[in-house]
């Protein structure tokens, strides 16, 4: 979880070096809170993109975190009060976290709690420590954005070791690099996203038939 | 803070709460998630992860020597580390220096 401090911190920094005030990265993380799509934002911002290009792709980059909920729905539910700040905090890592936790009820849902408020303190401290910290570094930080390639490198790391096939991984290899020259750098990402959801839902459908005919 | 970024800011938000909420609102009292939505969360996240390296790397295409090669070594360097030390900190560490010293160089 200390990775958080330090993704944020990069982060922060990274929003600094597109010319953005530590406030924005501050509301941003307290108010999206979402790990991956916030690096994406802050090149889209930067770069000038419509609210509807915006929407179109926090919709499909976030509509994984649906199924980290989705698998969450019961637990969250007996948490009472705490339950929307639950559904909130639902990320790539506080997701990965909850997945190994095995303890009794009553003492799961504080953990979960507590993860959830550790994970989003730690993001957010990060961020407007970068954007501070990066204003005051007069060296050129360039490059270091890359920080982010190198967490979306280990969270599909993980999924790959978890994965009982391949082929989800390889799809969105491969359609990701076939959009990105078909419609070129700035334009692949959304036909990208939208190609493999619907390549994944085609693919799963005939997968979930098979099945039923086996039996 | 101008009006577009508070606006994307707003909409960002809402739509990633939205997501996140969704199973709540469609799976009331007794009624069980359908088998192929299950399937389907299973097999997503990576596929969306690996459109988003693409994602990153997408320079590769206008600038191969200049920051191509310099992020797939980085990549390399992630991805090797992290399989030796399953630590996420040093992985993100030694791949973003490399790559910083890289695109110096090249």
């Amino acid at each position: 979880m200390c990775s958080y401090l330090f993704v944020g911190m990069a982060y922060g920094i990274l929003m600094n070096e597109a010319g953005f005030p530590w406030y924005d990265s501050l509301l941003i993380s307290v108010s999206v809170y979402t790990g991956a799509f916030q690096f994406v934002l802050t090149t889209l911002l930067s770069a000038g993109a419509s609210i509807l290009t915006i929407a179109l792709t926090a919709f499909f980059m976030n509509s994984r975190q649906t199924f980290y909920s989705l698998t969450f729905v019961d637990e969250f539910r007996k948490m009472g009060r705490r339950k929307l700040y639950m559904i909130h905090t639902m990320t790539d890592e506080t997701y990965a976290v909850n997945c190994t936790l095995e303890l009794p009820e009553e003492e799961k849902q504080q953990v979960m709690f507590r993860v959830a408020v550790l994970s989003k303190s730690y993001w957010v401290t990060g961020a407007v420590a970068g954007s501070v910290l990066g204003q005051l570094i007069p060296v050129s930080l360039d490059g270091i954005d890359f920080c982010m390639t190198a967490l979306f490198v280990i969270i599909f790391m993980d999924q790959w070791e978890k994965a009982d096939t391949h082929f989800p991984a390889l799809a969105g290899i491969a359609v990701g690099i076939v959009c990105l020259f078909t419609f070129g750098e700035s334009r692949f990402m959304l036909p990208a996203l939208i190609g493999v959801s619907a390549l994944l839902v085609l693919y799963n459908s005939r997968k979930v038939r098979k099945v039923a005919e086996e039996k | 803070m101008t009006g577009y970024i508070l606006s994307a800011i707003l909409v960002s938000a809402g739509i990633t709460l939205g997501l996140r909420a969704l199973p709540f609102l469609f799976f009331r009292g007794e009624r069980k998630m359908p088998e192929w939505l299950s399937r389907l969360g299973a097999i997503l996240p990576s596929a969306i992860m690996a459109v988003l390296i693409v994602y990153c790397l997408r320079s590769v295409k206008s600038d191969f020597v200049g920051s191509g090669i310099p992020g797939m070594l980085a990549v390399l360097v992630v991805a090797i580390s992290y399989r030796w030390k399953h630590n996420t900190f040093i992985s993100i560490v030694a791949g973003t220096v490399v790559y910083m010293v890289l695109i110096r160089m090249l």
